[in-house]
């Protein structure tokens, strides 16, 4: 069994709520004592129908009080799979915490209203996707009973849904037409759509295939703590403790320390203090060198044969995630997985308009929730790769130093 | 599938060794909240292999209420020795003294959110940068929204408002003198995957988490363990019953589960199939009011 991590996403009343609860639901994932607290506070208990979007009730407290709202997380599981849901805000001004969500899913569901079709959030949503490297869309046209579960209504939303992808480079989109109220296509395929000839829902999340979302091709490792345990039998013992980024080491490897430029052996790697011969992203492990160097967390270990040159400059876009503006030519920190090194941002070139995808030239301010390219510059080399080719060795995050904010999402090009 | 693949527990366990390795590089003075509960011991088991072969580096603190089970401070303590910590241990009794704070009352009267001056004056004590605790996101609703790296500021308080964005696997750890940061390595584990993982790694557990017999009285539905710790009034029934507990807290505020479950495996099978939550089952205290678990964290609570 494995695990799928994904995110919801879709305006405001397009049903994401009750999408969720009823996937809690048929799943069969709500404990009794929950689903009477739920039965209680459902006021509206015409045919005996529970209002599924109570299970999710927390975003909607926080929306009817208008705070800041957050990605919530979900669990459920099936015979064949877990699965994790980062239930993500869809306003524009929370993109910061659809970021957060989105970044740790392997595939997002795109809400969409049947009766309003491709809107403006759909399109942010798919932008924010697209940006993210998310590998799989589904793209849920709910409320098709509200649409007399019409096939040409569902028809035309997948041929303006497919330009906006074309136009975004997504992938592997799946459409399936539904309806999270009464249940249509959720966990089985329904009768009132006998023109659909794809999977339900569920079925679908329980079978699509994610295991390409780890990059086993590029080796990458970065040392994450040095281990020295310093008693008696364990006198010279130095191990270099860190999860694989992506690929797969072996015991036996020539290796290169970065951004030194040191070669050496791997002499030993460790999962929990027992030898492997092999070890693969994303374990977390610990591996042992046959030569004395110094190394030290935020250091990185490839295999010799890899093309890759530490660099000081890089390309980026970013996301700005904080209420105070980026303060141009201020140094901020730049965490890239364990590697911590002083930054600063030049060359804005342009802001992505995430409505439409147009980029804007002039970028006098760069504010709250706005996407940038631009270059940046460090203070030490950095060993990454473009987020597109190597997702968990492509991104960072910018703190600032005096408030120790995380104020920026950072994905190199 | 290839061979280079995860199954969801070594997923979980890699995710959580990570997270233990961070806390460690990142924090001068961390330290593991321990309340001898399944939840920490698999935060102890997950250190122990983050930091193989050497020992844990950082003390596991107990915040004791004086209102445990015998069996839980029996078991904490040789839990400590066998993975070779340090052991440090706060009573609350010792704080509601020196603090003079009033004693809860009633037939249950649980010392259970007093225990957050103790920890905030034992964070205070050792200047701990970063505790660790075994809450998870499945287990209630103020705590699905809660992060990985979660920021206390110096009152020890949370606030749901103003949480840093955590992006991927990279966890700021940055704080200002007197804030601490409370780390969470099982966030994405549910109580189920909890099981499954002891189950897996075969790790011992307290002896009440298995069947055995009880002198119990019945209140609302729920089976309360006979204790100094609680009123017995007239109208109560002493009864025998073969029970076992699914989640060890304070003997005033855990209920107990009617069981025959008497191994692990057969702990695990009947923890598969039950039908009400955890907390809905084993906690007297939670039912008060909805917003109890969000309140008690702007506090300071665990
Ligand atoms: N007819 C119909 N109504 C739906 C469907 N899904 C959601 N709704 C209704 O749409 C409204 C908004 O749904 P909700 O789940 O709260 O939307 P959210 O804002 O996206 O979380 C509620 O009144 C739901 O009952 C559907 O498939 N069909």
């Amino acid at each position: 069994m494995d695990i799928l991590r994904f995110i919801t996403a879709g305006s405001v009343d397009d049903g994401k709520s009750t999408l969720i609860g009823r996937l809690l639901y048929d799943s069969k994932s709500i404990l009794a004592d929950h689903l009477e607290a739920i039965e209680k506070s459902t006021k509206n208990k015409e045919n005996g129908a529970i209002d599924l979007a109570l299970l999710t009730d927390g975003l909607r407290a926080e929306r009817e009080q208008g705070i800041t709202i957050d990605v919530a997380y979900r669990y459920f599981s099936t015979d064949k799979r877990k699965f994790i849901i980062a239930d993500a805000p869809g306003h524009v001004q929370y993109t910061r915490n659809m970021i957060t969500g989105a970044s740790n899913v392997d595939l997002a569901i795109v809400l969409i209203d049947a009766r309003h079709g491709v809107v403006e959030q759909t399109r942010r949503h798919s932008i924010i996707t697209s940006l993210l490297g998310i590998q799989h869309i589904v793209v849920a046209i709910n409320k098709i009973d509200l649409v007399n579960y019409s096939e040409d209504v569902y028809d035309n939303i997948v041929i303006e849904y497919s330009k906006l992808a074309q136009k975004l480079g997504l992938q592997h989109i799946t459409y399936i037409p539904m309806s999270a109220l009464n249940g249509d296509n959720i966990v089985e395929p329904s009768v009132n759509t006998p023109w659909f000839d794809g999977k339900p829902l569920l079925e679908y999340l329980e079978t699509v295939e994610i295991d390409n979302v780890v990059n086993l091709t590029d080796s990458r490792f970065q040392v994450q703590y040095v281990l020295r345990p310093q008693t008696a039998e364990l006198h010279d013992y130095r191990g270099y403790a860190g999860k694989i980024t992506s690929g797969i080491y072996k015991k036996g490897d020539t290796v290169k320390v970065l951004p030194a430029g040191i070669e050496t052996t791997i002499d030993k790697i460790e999962i929990a203090g027992k030898e492997v011969e092999e070890a693969f992203a994303p374990q977390s492990v610990t591996m042992l060198l046959s030569d004395d160097i110094d190394i030290s967390r935020g250091d990185a270990i490839i295999k010799a044969a890899e093309a890759i040159t530490p660099t000081n400059e890089a390309e980026v876009l970013f996301c700005w995630l904080d209420d105070k503006p980026l303060q141009k030519g201020n140094k901020y920190l730049l965490q890239h997985n364990t590697r911590s090194v002083k930054a600063v941002i030049k060359n804005l070139s342009y802001k992505i308009d995430v409505n439409t995808l147009d980029h804007i030239e002039e970028v006098e301010q760069v504010k709250l929730n706005e996407i940038v390219k631009a270059s940046i510059k460090t203070a030490a080399p950095l060993v990454f790769d473009a987020y597109k080719d190597n997702r968990s060795n492509g991104a960072a995050i910018l703190i600032d130093e005096t408030s120790n904010a995380t104020v920026a999402a950072v994905l190199f090009q | 599938m290839s061979t280079y693949h995860l199954n969801y527990l070594e997923q979980l366990e890699a995710e959580s060794i990570h997270i233990f390795r961070e806390v460690a590089a990142q924090f001068e003075r961390p330290a593991l909240l321990f309340s001898g509960g399944k939840d920490s011991i698999t935060l102890v088991q997950l250190a122990r292999k983050a930091f193989a072969p050497g020992k844990i580096p950082f003390p596991l603190v107990h915040i004791d209420t004086g209102h445990n089970f015998p069996e839980a401070l029996e078991y904490r303590d040789w839990l400590a020795n066998e993975v070779g910590a340090t052991l440090i241990v706060r009573k609350v009794e010792d704080t509601i003294k020196q603090k003079k704070l009033t004693e809860p009352k009633g037939k249950f009267a649980s010392r259970n959110w007093l225990q957050t001056y103790t920890l905030l004056d034992t964070i205070e004590e050792f200047e701990f940068d970063a505790c660790i605790g075994g809450a998870r996101r499945d287990e209630e609703k103020a705590r699905a929204k809660e992060r990985i790296f979660s920021v206390r500021d110096e009152f020890g308080q949370w606030d749901p408002k103003l949480q840093r964005p955590e992006l991927w696997n990279i966890y700021n750890g940055k704080i200002h003198k007197g804030e601490n940061i409370r780390v969470f390595p099982i966030s994405n584990w549910t109580e189920l995957d909890v099981w499954n993982y002891i189950r897996a790694e075969n790790i011992p557990l307290p002896s009440i988490y298995f069947s055995h017999e009880r002198d119990v009285i019945e209140h609302e539905g729920q089976l309360i363990a006979v204790s100094p710790f609680i009123r017995i009034d007239e109208s109560d029934v002493i009864i025998k019953k073969q029970v076992r507990y699914r989640t060890v807290g304070d003997m005033t505020c855990t209920a107990a589960v009617e069981s025959f479950a008497a191994t692990l495996e057969e702990v695990v099978n009947e923890i598969a199939v039950t039908r009400i939550s955890e907390r809905g089952e084993t906690r007297i205290d939670d039912k008060v009011t909805e917003a109890a678990m969000e309140d008690r964290k702007k506090g300071g609570y665990f």
